[in-house]
C-alpha cells in the first residue's frame, strides 16, 4: 500500500472539481486576517497566489531573489499561453486541451489535475484582459490565437514574443496593490533556503538575506513554494542564473516527497552552444515552428561544407532540403511536441547532418514564410525574436536561416502534490513548475503560463482555505521556537561549512562539472550504463566539492559566490537523485529516453504495465538510500496508446 | 557568426564595498576573449580569475540574459546598457569592442538608485511608484470574458509598445536630471490606451506623479536621451500622453 493519497475526489471527471470545490472548508473574512501564509517565489504561480490570497484577506509574505517581484523567470517565456476558449471555431474544448495535455505528457500525469487545469484555463485568459494584458488582437479587436506544438487547435494567446514578460507584469501589477493596502509584504534579494517544520506542519522558512548576508526567520501558518525548476542542474540551460533547487530541494529532506526527478524538458528551438566560456542558453520561442521550417541537408557532402563554412545554405536547392519533421510526422510536421522534435533534431546531428561547426545545429528557415506572407508580416510575429536572435548571433535571421539545437528548459518532475497542491508535509504547498503535477513526462508549448496562473489564480486560494479553516485557533507562529533555532542553525552551519572548505576551484567550475555529466548522462538519451556512470561521477564530484571549494568574499555580507555554492550542493544532490530516478525508469516516456525502451522508429516505447506511475522519492537521511513510492496513475477517461503523431 | 580573439582588454571597474563604504575604480587585465562572448559572459571569466587570485569577485545584477528581466544595468564607457543600440548589457556581445581596447565599467549613476555593492544598485524607487498606482484595480475572479472588451489593433499594439518597459532603470540613470518619466509614463501610457485602464486613468496618474517627485526624481526636460538609451526602445511620445493625462486628471480636481 502506498503511503501516497492523491485526494482525487470521486465523481465524473467533468464535475470533480467543482464538488470538490463545493465541499471543502471555506475561511470567514474575520479569520482570514488572522492567517499568516509565506509564498517562496514571484513568478506566475508566486505571484498569481500572493495577489489573490491577499485579496481574500490573509497576511502574505513572499520572498524572491531578484531585486524585484517582476523579475522572476516566468517574464522569460516567449511564445504565449493555452486556453480552451474555442475562439477561433476550431472545434477546441476543455476535453480536447485535457486530453491533448495528457498525451503530450505520454500519460504520465494525472487525469483529474489536467481536467481542472484545463477547465480553468478560460478565466486566466479573462483575468488577464481584465488587468490590462495587451494582447495580439485581430482587426476586429477580438483576441487572436496562434498555433503551438502538440496541439491540433490554435488555442495559443500571446502578446508579440513576451508573454511571460505581459502576464507577470500584469500578477505583479495586482501584488502591487496588494502591497499598497498593507496585504503583502516582499522580502527581495532573500534566498529562502529551508523550510521549518513543527509539530508535523510547516510553519515558516529559514532565508539569507543576500545584501546583508543574515541568515533570518520567518513564521507562517501555511507555507507556499512557487520557486520553480530545475534546469540549471545542467548548467547550461535556458533558466535564468539565479534559478535554483534549494527551497524545493530542502523542503525534499524536511519530509516532502519529489516526484518524477527524471522528467526534464529540452526544448528544441535554443541558440545552440557556442563554445566552452558560455554560462547561458538562448531560447527561440517555439511559437517560430509555426512559420519556420525545420531542415538539415538530405547530402551528407554538403552538411560537410555547412561544417566547414564553405556553403551558404541559400545556395542549397529545396530538393536537396530535409524537411525531416515534416518528412517523418506528416499530420503534425513542424508542430510535433518538444520532445519528438529535440529528439529528431539529435538523431540528424549524430548522423552527421548537422549544419555549424560543432555540428550540433539544424535549420529553422523563415524563407518560405517570407514568400508567402511577405516580411512584414513575419516581422511583426516574431520581430523581438529575430532581433534577439541576430544580436546574439550576428547573422540576420531575415536572410538566412536560424541555426538552432535543443538545451534544457524546463522540468517537469518537482515537488509531489496532492489534488490539493499540498506537499506530503502538512501546510507546505508547491505551485507551478515547483510541483509535479499536470505535465507528466513532457510538457506541451504555452502550457507553463496556464499552469502557474491556473495553481496562483484559481487553485491554490480554494484548497489551501481547506487546510487553513482548521487553524484559525492557531495564533502568529512563534519564530522563537526550538524548532526554528534548529533550523536556523543548520542553514548556518551547512554555509559554514561551503565557506570554510577553502579550496582551489570556483563554485562555477563545479556546476560546469555537474553540468557535464547530466548532459551526457541524463540528458536527451539515457542508458542504463551511462546512468550508472553518472551515479558515480556525481559521487565523486560531490566529494571534490566539499574538499576542493572555494568561496572568495565575507560570510556575512553581499556573497556571491557563496549564494552559487550553496545552490550547487543542492543540485549535486538533486543530480543523484534524477539520475537513480532515470535508472529505476525501465520505459521511455516524453522527455525520459532510454534508448534500450526505443520503437524500431526510434519513438518513445512506454511499458504501462510497469511504469504507469509517478515516481515520489522520500529521503531518509544523507547517509541513507531514499525510498521509493508509487502513485499509480489511473485512466478512465483516455485510452492509453503509442503516441503518435504522423 | 565569425569568431575572432581579443588577445587583450583593460577594464576599469568601481568596486564599492557596500552601500556605506567609498568607492574607486579598479583596474584588470583579461585575456583570449571570443568575440562571441557576451559581454557579462567576460565579466564572469574574470570573476573566475579572480577567485584564482583569492581575490573578491565583483558583484554586478543579472539574471534572465535574455534582455526582458530588467535585471542588468552597468554604464559601459559611459553609455547605459552599453555601446550597442536596443540592447540590454546582457545581450551586448564581445563583437562590439577592438582588441586592446580600455572598457569602464560602472553602476547606474542616478541619487534616486544607491549603490548596494561594486555595480549592483537599489532599484525599490521604481518599485514604490508602480505600487501608487500601476494597475487596474481588479480582484481575481468575477471578472468578463475576454472578448467582451473589444479593443483596436492599433491601441492594443500601441500599448503593447509602452507594456514592453522592463524596468531596468537605463532611463532615470542617463537623464541628467534623473527623471523617471519615461518610466512611469511607460505603465500610465499603457492602461490609459485600454478600456480597462481608462476607468481609475486620473487616479493612476496623479498618484504615480506624486510618488515619482516624493522619491526625489527630476523633471523631464525633453532631451529625449532616456528614449535613444531605453533598451526597449520606449518612445517619448508616452510621455507626451503621461502630460496630458496629468493635466486632464488636474483639471478634474
Amino acid at each position: 500500500m502506498s503511503a501516497l493519497d492523491s485526494k482525487i475526489p470521486a465523481g465524473p471527471l467533468a464535475e470533480k472539481w467543482s464538488n470538490h470545490k463545493a465541499h471543502i472548508n471555506v475561511v470567514s473574512p474575520a479569520n482570514k486576517k488572522k492567517l499568516d501564509i509565506i509564498i517562496v517565489g514571484t513568478g506566475l504561480a508566486g505571484g498569481s497566489a500572493a495577489a489573490s490570497l491577499a485579496e481574500l484577506g490573509y497576511n502574505v509574505t513572499v520572498f524572491c531573489y531578484q531585486d524585484s517581484p517582476r523579475r522572476a523567470h516566468s517574464i522569460a517565456a516567449q511564445g504565449g499561453i493555452n486556453a480552451a476558449k474555442n475562439y477561433t471555431n476550431d472545434n477546441d474544448s476543455v476535453f480536447r486541451l485535457f486530453y491533448e495535455t495528457i498525451k503530450g505528457g505520454d500519460y504520465r500525469a494525472r487525469e483529474a489535475n489536467v481536467y481542472r487545469l484545463a477547465e480553468v484555463s478560460g478565466a486566466i485568459i479573462d483575468q488577464c484582459v481584465a488587468q490590462g494584458v495587451p494582447f495580439a488582437r485581430e482587426y476586429g479587436g477580438l483576441l487572436s490565437n496562434r498555433s503551438f506544438g502538440g496541439a491540433l487547435v490554435s488555442r495559443t494567446f500571446y502578446a508579440r514574443g513576451q508573454t511571460g514578460q505581459q502576464l507577470l507584469l500584469g500578477c505583479y501589477g495586482a501584488m502591487n496593490r496588494q502591497i499598497k493596502a498593507g496585504k503583502i509584504k516582499v522580502y527581495n534579494r532573500h534566498e529562502v533556503i529551508d523550510v521549518v517544520i513543527v509539530d508535523g506542519k510547516a510553519r515558516g522558512v529559514i532565508a539569507r538575506d543576500m545584501v546583508s548576508g543574515r541568515i533570518e526567520r520567518f513564521g507562517a501558518h501555511a507555507v507556499v513554494l512557487g520557486s520553480g525548476g530545475f534546469g540549471n542542474v545542467f548548467f547550461l540551460s535556458t533558466n535564468a542564473m539565479g534559478c535554483n533547487v534549494s527551497a524545493a530541494w530542502n523542503a525534499y529532506k524536511k519530509g516532502a516527497y519529489f516526484a518524477n526527478p527524471c522528467f526534464v524538458q529540452i526544448h528544441p528551438t535554443c541558440i545552440p552552444v557556442h563554445g566552452e566560456q558560455q554560462s547561458k542558453l538562448t531560447l527561440m520561442s517555439e511559437s517560430l515552428r509555426n512559420d519556420g521550417r525545420v531542415w538539415v541537408p538530405k547530402k551528407i557532402e554538403d552538411a560537410k561544407k555547412l561544417q566547414a563554412g564553405t556553403l551558404n545554405p541559400n545556395d542549397i536547392p529545396d530538393e536537396d532540403r530535409d524537411f525531416y519533421l515534416e518528412r517523418r510526422y506528416p499530420a503534425f510536421g513542424n508542430l510535433v511536441p518538444r520532445d519528438v522534435a529535440s529528439r529528431a533534431a539529435k538523431e540528424r546531428c549524430d548522423a552527421g547532418y548537422g549544419v555549424n561547426n560543432t555540428g550540433k545545429a539544424v535549420f529553422l528557415d523563415f524563407k518560405y514564410a517570407i514568400e508567402q506572407l511577405g516580411r512584414d508580416t513575419i516581422e511583426k510575429r516574431y520581430g523581438n525574436l529575430f532581433q534577439m536572435y541576430e544580436k546574439i548571433t550576428d547573422v540576420d535571421p531575415y536572410k538566412n536561416p536560424m541555426m538552432i539545437y535543443p538545451a534544457i528548459h524546463y522540468s517537469m518532475g518537482g515537488l509531489w502534490v496532492d489534488y490539493n497542491l499540498m506537499t506530503t508535509v502538512k501546510g507546505l504547498y508547491s505551485i507551478g513548475e515547483c510541483n509535479f503535477s499536470d505535465h507528466g513526462a513532457n510538457r506541451l508549448g504555452a502550457s507553463a503560463l496556464m499552469q502557474g496562473l491556473a495553481d496562483g489564480y484559481f487553485i491554490l486560494p480554494y484548497t489551501i482555505g481547506d487546510y487553513l479553516a482548521k487553524e484559525i485557533a492557531t495564533p502568529k507562529i512563534n519564530t522563537n521556537l526550538p524548532e526554528f533555532d534548529e533550523a536556523e542553525k543548520q542553514v548556518d552551519e551547512r554555509l559554514h561549512k561551503l565557506y570554510n572548505i577553502k579550496g582551489t576551484k570556483s563554485p562555477d567550475h563545479f556546476h560546469k562539472e555537474l553540468g557535464h555529466i547530466m548532459w551526457n548522462y541524463v540528458g536527451m538519451a539515457r542508458d542504463a550504463e551511462g546512468l550508472q556512470k553518472a551515479e558515480k561521477l556525481i559521487a565523486e564530484l560531490k566529494e571534490e566539492f566539499y574538499k576542493d571549494l572555494r568561496i572568495v568574499g565575507d560570510f556575512t555580507a553581499m556573497n556571491n559566490e557563496l549564494e552559487k555554492a550553496a545552490r550547487i550542493a543542492d543540485f549535486i544532490e538533486l543530480a543523484a537523485l534524477m539520475a537513480k530516478d532515470a535508472l529505476e525508469r525501465n520505459e521511455s516516456c516524453g522527455g525520459h529516453f532510454r534508448t534500450e525502451y526505443a520503437t524500431p522508429e526510434g519513438e518513445t516505447q512506454r511499458d504501462d504495465e510497469h511504469y504507469k506511475y509517478v515516481s515520489a522519492w522520500e529521503f531518509k537521511g544523507d547517509k541513507e538510500e531514499p525510498l521509493l513510492h508509487k502513485e499509480d496513475l489511473i485512466f478512465e477517461n483516455v485510452e492509453l496508446t503509442q503516441r503518435s503523431y504522423k | 557568426m565569425s569568431e575572432n580573439i581579443l588577445k587583450e582588454l583593460t577594464l576599469k571597474i568601481w568596486r564599492q564595498k557596500d552601500a556605506k563604504s567609498k568607492g574607486r575604480f579598479e583596474t584588470y587585465k583579461i585575456h583570449n576573449i571570443s568575440t562571441d562572448t557576451s559581454f557579462l559572459e567576460m565579466l564572469d571569466i574574470l570573476n573566475e580569475q579572480l577567485v584564482v587570485e583569492s581575490k573578491e569577485t565583483i558583484a554586478f545584477d543579472h539574471d534572465c540574459r535574455e534582455g526582458i528581466c530588467g535585471m542588468c544595468s552597468l554604464f559601459i564607457n559611459g553609455r547605459a546598457h552599453g555601446p550597442d543600440d536596443e540592447v540590454t548589457t546582457c545581450q551586448l556581445h564581445m563583437r562590439r569592442f577592438k582588441d586592446g581596447e580600455t572598457i569602464t565599467i560602472e553602476p547606474w549613476r542616478s541619487g534616486a538608485f544607491p549603490v548596494v555593492k561594486d555595480l549592483i544598485v537599489d532599484r525599490k524607487a521604481f518599485e514604490k511608484i508602480l505600487q501608487a498606482g500601476g494597475y487596474v484595480s481588479v480582484n481575481t475572479g468575477g471578472v468578463p470574458d475576454a472578448n467582451s472588451i473589444p479593443i483596436a489593433n492599433d491601441k492594443a499594439e500601441e500599448a503593447m509598445d509602452a507594456a514592453a518597459c522592463i524596468g531596468c532603470g537605463a532611463c532615470a540613470a542617463t537623464c541628467k536630471n534623473s527623471s523617471a518619466m519615461l518610466f512611469v509614463a511607460a505603465k500610465v501610457s499603457q492602461l490609459a490606451l485600454l478600456p480597462q485602464g481608462k476607468i481609475e486613468a486620473a487616479r493612476r496618474a496623479k498618484a504615480m506623479v506624486a510618488k515619482m517627485d516624493e522619491l526625489g526624481f527630476g523633471n523631464c526636460t525633453n532631451t529625449g536621451a532616456c528614449e535613444s538609451e531605453c533598451p526597449k526602445q520606449i518612445s517619448i511620445s508616452h510621455i507626451a500622453r503621461l502630460n496630458r493625462e496629468f493635466l486632464k486628471a488636474k483639471l478634474q480636481d
